[in-house]
């Protein structure tokens, strides 16, 4: 198995391609089928926002592995673009925010989906959304 | 991906078969709303069993759907939303508001016969 996959994400099709290879790797993982949904279903809201707001960028998903020895396995997808980026990131993870006013709930929502959440944001030069699920 | 439309009666089925992209999800619902006026249907069932992921755009669009129907004076009921995708809309803070909802098909045919019934 590769262990870095990446889906470069341009129009509404990708973000298909990529929520599907997030599920197929989560359940070649061993992930329950409960879980590997929600690792879709947060892949899904994280290309859409490439979609809406930067047009363009990558899903980048990986294996990853805890602490030597502790034999736990997760996922790690990464999101980025090179788009307009996020003025107020704080603003954004709150609850009910969206500039595009249709969704108001896409970075809280992930959050909950996920076990790590990190993001990283330059006004005019892109974001990056790094999220973790583990394998329980 | 187009997805079927079938008529039945007073009401058109509709069965989601696989992924849809965000054009499809669209799609479907400019053809039901088309649909049901050219049919004068008194409901419809959207079975979505098949969709493994139910993400912001696709509730979104579904309520919209229902919506529309709803101005026309028809019914809509979603069927066979899967209890993983369920309980990741509910983590994920979506809500389909006051969209009727079934198990599956054959719960969504009752409920529209019932609805249809109190109503004549």
């Amino acid at each position: 198995m590769d262990d870095e996959t990446r889906v470069r994400i341009n129009s509404d099709q990708d973000i298909v391609v990529a929520r599907q290879k997030g599920r197929s790797l989560a359940m070649a993982l061993g992930f329950s089928s409960g879980d590997a949904t929600l690792v879709a279903t947060a892949i899904s809201e994280l290309a859409r926002n490439i979609v809406s707001y930067a047009k363009t960028g990558d899903i980048v998903l990986k294996v990853i592995h805890g602490s030597a020895n502790s034999g736990i396995s997760g996922i790690q997808v990464v999101a980025r673009d090179n788009g307009p980026g996020i003025p107020d990131v704080q603003q954004a993870l709150r609850d009910g925010f969206s500039t595009s006013g249709s969704l108001g709930l896409g970075l809280p929502g992930v959050m909950r989906l996920v076990d790590e959440f990190h993001i990283a944001s330059v006004e005019s030069q892109g974001t990056t959304v790094s999220i973790k699920k583990w394998k329980h | 991906m187009e997805v079927p439309i079938l008529k039945q009666g007073d009401f058109l089925i509709a069965t989601v078969q696989a992924a849809l992209t965000d054009a499809d999800l669209l799609h479907l619902r400019t053809a039901l709303v088309q649909h049901v006026v050219r049919s004068r249907s008194r409901g419809v069932i959207v079975d979505v069993t098949s969709l493994d992921v139910m993400d912001s755009f696709a509730s979104r669009t579904l309520r919209d759907l229902d919506h529309m129907i709803r101005l026309r004076g028809a019914e809509t009921v979603i069927v066979g939303i899967q209890p993983e995708v369920a309980f990741a809309m509910v983590q994920l803070g979506l809500r389909l508001e006051d969209v009727a909802t079934a198990l599956d098909l054959e719960e969504g045919l009752a409920y529209l016969n019932q609805k249809f019934k109190s109503s004549t």
